[in-house]
């Protein structure tokens, strides 16, 4: 009853609990106590609960992981089950996803395997949550050596995390030496790689990239004197084409940039650190190893927060404040009533899509706008870059405690094989990894098209440290204590208190 | 709301004219009242009777532009059906559990004398505040992991009980408490066992309170995502609460058309689990006890 | 109530027996995992990154982070608001009115507001959450419609307010039925005799109604107070916000421990939690035992 905080290394190679199980080594103090606390509970409780041997559970372990409803027999050979787990659904979230997976995948992988005279039986556990839920399930399956044998959808923020908790391990200690002599390594770009490093270790293999814009209403551009091809090449132009939104459509929000804790990731990735990296830093410096913290550049952007929602009216501090406010951001862009809206290409695909968007834009292809991210001045940016940008993205792993590890390393090969990979943006153009994919899909779409070719050598991606996360929502709070009313010097005050805490006065930059 | 206060005993006895003035006056106050009261809580709910049925709902509660459209779309999910058996399953076996639980343990606890026994009751309480909450997640999946459990329905009953069942016995045991013990007494005379005192004597009269516990357990099972979710991971086997979730976007963006259209589909199973305790086993008795 | 004298009633033997099958299953599924879950908050555990691979124990230092946290006082102070608005005087007084006013009627009138206040209880909690949302929302909602296009953002500018309304609209149901069962159990030749004295409605209610269902109503003021206390509903109204104006300690936890998985902390945060709580019950059960 107290194995749970048992390290991996109880478990075997096979994600066996070994026998040593009973005593958790590295957690004596709590195994003291979850033992105080059975005992309590089995005096209470006498006969309800005795799980049988230690032995038993945790064979239960990777019985639950692999054969739950696959209803796979053996048919000679030694049968090999395999399961992929996803936060995609069929009929809901992320159903191409799901419908790739369970009538792409599957089948074919099973065909393939069977003309090598293996029988591998492939199921499908979806999941329609929330990304920050997904994450939980997967969490805890790990805490058990449970899980999935190929996990899809690991955002790449999440990482480090996982990696730091011994979840995850490096892609060659699981699949072997197969793994680094893989082909498809030469046609993933070394930014799609590193999106799902490690300590400069790969983790798992990337499934696309996203970038962030400027998106613009053109009728609204137009309203107000501003050209369709409008770039700007400074925060100021943002703030000038804004003024005259305001001036000559009252009834429209100019801008709006993502900020405030609400949003969560999205204000940082679609808000704070795209103009962060206009400053000419990114949040974390990986030679120094450390993070900006009260630094001129953080009070820049607060800055310019603060000019956006501090009473200009040139941006509505209510979307950013409120709970479904990026959902409110997104109508009202569909509805001409915003002007500017800084994005990644996710709302160009399934937001205003006129085709199976959820705030269909039917003119989307003539009257949306989209240009570079401008530094904060000329040459501001990180390496001296006049434009900017953020992207991110997620990948697939494998589990360490897979029974099957070669088995399990050759689904997600051929998942992230160039076949597989075209199934997989039949239905629906995005941009994925592979670089041959690209080429040959991404001519139909023109944002996609923008964003492979002239955000990618441009973007910056976040760093895939364990404590980013708490950074970023750092950064979130004292975005939104500007769109409150608090002056950035406060809020950035508050923000190195914060970070201080959590990654200690020597991993700060707070230079100026 | 009736009668207006204790000035009308000072100034002596009222005409009889007055009488018939504020009973009119107050059969007036008590409709406002009640007009405000029944459109505070049914305005809300407009929303939910006609988005589902408009090809563009917005949160506005406007005459919809009629289709029936959304209902074939939130049925092509393949888990949108059979979550609302799931969720009926796991609010029926969970109200079984704890009824059959909670009603003895209300009735002993009622009859016996214990030092301390409201404490320990409200001990239970305070732990199941716990229990429920997000915190206790971690302690709660490996609880039933070791056991056995994970991705079955069993193991979320058992968990969803062991949070309900204090606040179950704390419920029935003032209905309890108010049944007077002479019955049992005369009963026990006439030698029933004590198991046919509870069947036969207290339950009856405590049906009222079984029948508020009822509903009260189906209600909070239905809506409560966060257990099941953690512990089952089988997409068929989770209830609508969790499978609403199916409704959102990559992006986390509800679309407000398949979500109240499912809301909807998910509202009714419950509602009518409702009236049909509430037909058959009433949530009160009517005339209280004679005697 | 007669409790007192009632050990001849049920012999000890089967009083345990009735209650043995209860609380095995509160052992296991209840005290097993709150105990464990109050040990948590002694550590640094989190479910992700180091702290998952090797937890210390951190003693109090949660509690001391805790505490020099000021957003914490900030939820204490949203949640005693909160709960104090909505469930004290909220749903138990138009619960209690609304018991007293249906309770001599019939029909459809009676029928008709008995099951909106129920249907409001019934309704699935996340469903209830887009029901505000769409109601409350500034350019669209129902209720600025019905104001005459007043566009007043209510979960902008009167968040707590709003979560208070919502948390009445969708709780006074249990008040409600809970009352409304104790009236019944108030003897009807007391309340007839008082009538025929020329007792007003509020003086039966204060000299004899109150008084007889006082054991009613703080079991009543017990669970709703301690259900809301622990409401995690306004999260997915308003997130917390704006700007942490309805950030109580439910949604606090939540977002230690469930979005920044940081379970130490969020079992520490839930430990005072519980503390707060048993200071509230030992205040009502102490006014309870004052009534025998």
């Amino acid at each position: 009853m107290m194995r749970r905080f048992a390290p991996m290394e109880d478990l075997d190679r096979t994600g066996r609990r070994t026998t040593s199980g009973l005593k958790p080594r590295s957690h004596g103090r709590l195994g003291v106590l979850f033992a105080a606390v059975v005992l309590i509970a089995a005096a209470c409780s006498t006969s309800s609960t005795s799980p049988s041997s230690s032995g038993a559970v945790g064979a239960s372990a990777t019985t639950t992981s692999s054969a739950a409803p696959s209803g796979s027999s053996a048919v000679g050979g030694a049968p090999i089950a395999l399961k992929i787990s996803a936060n995609a659904v069929v009929g809901g979230k992320n159903d191409l996803a799901a419908e790739w997976i369970t009538t792409y995948v599957i089948p074919t992988f099973q065909q393939m395997m069977a003309a090598q005279g293996k029988n591998v039986t492939v199921t499908f556990a979806g999941s329609g949550a929330a990304d920050e839920d997904y994450k939980t399930q997967l969490g805890l399956d790990f805490t058990t050596g449970g899980g999935a044998d190929v996990i899809v959808g690991l955002d790449d923020i999440w990482v480090g995390e996982f990696a730091e908790a011994g979840y995850i391990k490096p892609l060659n200690q699981v699949g072997g030496a197969a793994v680094d002599s893989w082909d498809g390594w030469s046609q993933i770009s070394q930014a799609a790689q590193d999106d799902m490093s490690y300590n400069g270790q790969r983790f798992g293999i990337a499934s696309g990239l996203d970038g962030r814009v400027l998106y613009f209403n053109k009728d609204v551009m137009a309203a107000a004197g501003l050209p369709a091809d409008w770039q700007p090449k400074s925060w100021a132009d943002i703030i000038t084409a804004a003024q005259a939104i305001k001036a000559k459509e009252p009834g429209v929000t100019p801008l709006q940039i993502n900020a405030g804790t609400a949003m969560g990731e999205a204000t940082t990735a679609q808000g704070f650190l795209p103009l962060l990296v206009g400053t000419g830093v990114n949040i974390y410096d990986a030679t120094t190893k450390k993070w900006q913290g009260n630094t001129p550049q953080i009070q820049n952007v607060l800055k310019f927060y603060q000019q956006i929602y501090g009473g200009s009216g040139l941006g509505d501090p209510q979307i950013q404040l409120a709970a479904k406010g990026r959902d409110q951001s997104f109508l009202e862009f569909s509805q001409k009533k915003i002007g500017i809206l800084l994005e990644g290409d996710y709302l160009w695909r399934s937001v205003i899509n006129p085709k199976g968007g959820i705030d269909p834009e039917a003119d989307r292809d003539t009257n949306i706008g989209y240009s570079l991210i401008p530094a904060m001045t000329p040459g501001s940016g990180i390496k001296g870059q006049d434009f900017v940008s953020i992207s991110g993205g997620g990948g697939s792993v494998l589990n360490p405690n897979t029974k099957a590890p070669a088995e399990a390393w050759a689904l997600l090969a051929f998942m992230s094989s160039k076949d597989a990979v075209t199934a997989s943006v039949s239905k629906q153009v995005r941009i994925t990894m592979r670089t041959d994919v690209n080429a040959a899909t991404l001519a139909q779409d023109p944002l996609l098209t923008f964003v492979s070719t002239k955000v990618f050598p441009i973007t910056a991606v976040r760093p895939g440290l364990a404590v980013y996360d708490q950074v970023s929502q750092a950064l979130q709070l004292a975005s939104q204590e500007v769109v409150a009313g608090k002056s950035p010097a406060d809020a950035a005050t508050d923000y190195q208190n914060a970070l201080t805490k959590l990654v200690g006065a020597d991993h700060i930059a707070s230079g100026g | 709301m009736r009668g207006t206060g204790p000035a009308s005993t000072v100034r002596g006895e009222p005409s009889e004219s007055e009488l018939v003035v504020r009973r009119f006056l107050g059969r007036v106050a008590f409709y406002v009242f009640i007009v405000i009261v029944g459109a505070f809580f049914a305005l809300p709910m407009v929303w939910l009777v006609l988005a589902p049925f408009d090809a563009h709902p917005t949160l506005n509660a406007a005459l919809p532009d009629f289709t029936l459209g959304n209902f074939g779309d939130v049925l092509k999910d393949p888990y949108a059906l059979s979550s609302l058996g799931v969720s009926i399953l796991l609010a029926v076996g969970t109200m079984l559990l704890v009824v059959v639980l909670a009603a003895p343990a209300a009735y002993a606890l009622s009859r016996v004398r214990l030092p301390g026994r409201d404490l320990l009751l409200y001990l239970l309480l305070l732990f199941s505040s716990i229990v429920t909450g997000t915190a206790a997640m971690v302690p709660l999946f490996l609880l039933i992991f070791d056991l056995g459990l994970t991705d079955t329905h069993l193991g979320v009953v058992l968990v969803l009980a062991g949070g309900l069942v204090p606040a179950g016995i704390f419920i029935l045991k003032d209905f309890v408490d108010s049944i007077p013990t002479s019955y049992e007494e005369s009963a026990r005379l006439f030698g029933a066992s004590s198991f046919q005192i509870l069947r036969d004597i207290v339950l009856p009269y405590a049906r009222p309170g079984l029948a508020v516990i009822a509903v009260w357990v189906m209600v909070n099972v239905w809506g409560n995502f966060l257990i099941p979710f953690i512990l089952l991971r089988t997409p068929s086997s989770q209830p609508a609460a969790v499978v609403i979730y199916n409704f959102y976007t990559e992006g986390g963006q509800a679309d407000l058309r398949l979500i109240s259209t499912f809301g909807l589909l998910y509202s009714i199973p419950v509602v009518v689990m409702y009236l049909f305790v509430n037909r058959r086993y009433g949530f009160r008795f009517y005339g209280g006890l004679k005697g | 109530m007669g409790a007192s004298n009632a050990t001849a009633v049920l012999p000890k033997r089967a009083a345990a027996a009735f209650v043995a099958p209860a609380f095995v299953l509160i052992a296991v599924f209840l005290i097993f995992p709150a105990l464990w879950t109050l040990f948590l908050g002694l550590t640094d555990y989190a479910l992700t990154g180091a702290q998952a691979l090797h937890p210390q124990v951190v003693g109090a230092a949660n509690y001391a982070t805790a505490l020099s946290d000021p957003r914490l006082l900030n939820s204490l102070w949203v949640t005693f608001v909160y709960v104090f608005g909505s469930a004290i005087v909220g749903q138990a007084v138009l619960g209690f009115i609304l018991a007293w006013t249906l309770r001599a009627w019939r029909g459809p009138v009676r029928s008709a507001v008995e099951i909106l206040v129920i249907l409001a209880w019934i309704i699935p909690g996340s469903v209830v959450a887009f029901l505000w949302i769409a109601f409350l929302d500034t350019k669209e909602g129902t209720l600025n419609g019905l104001l005459g296009n007043a566009a007043i953002p209510w979960l902008f500018s009167w968040p707590l307010l709003s979560i208070i309304v919502v948390n009445i609209w969708r709780g006074t149901a249990f008040s409600m039925l809970l009352f409304g069962g104790a009236l019944t159990t108030v003897p009807p030749s007391q309340l007839e005799a008082a009538r025929l004295a020329g007792a007003s409605g509020w003086q039966q209610i204060r000299d004899i109604v109150l008084p007889s269902i006082r054991g009613h109503i703080l079991t009543n003021l017990l669970l709703i107070s301690l259900w809301t206390f622990n409401d995690f509903a306004p999260f997915l109204i308003t997130a917390g916000g704006p700007n942490f104006a309805t950030d109580t300690l439910p949604v606090y936890i939540f977002r230690n421990a469930f979005r920044n998985l940081q379970f130490g902390y969020g079992a520490a945060i839930s430990t005072i939690m519980l503390l707060i709580n048993l200071v509230i019950g030992l205040a009502y059960l102490r006014v309870l035992r004052a009534r025998d």
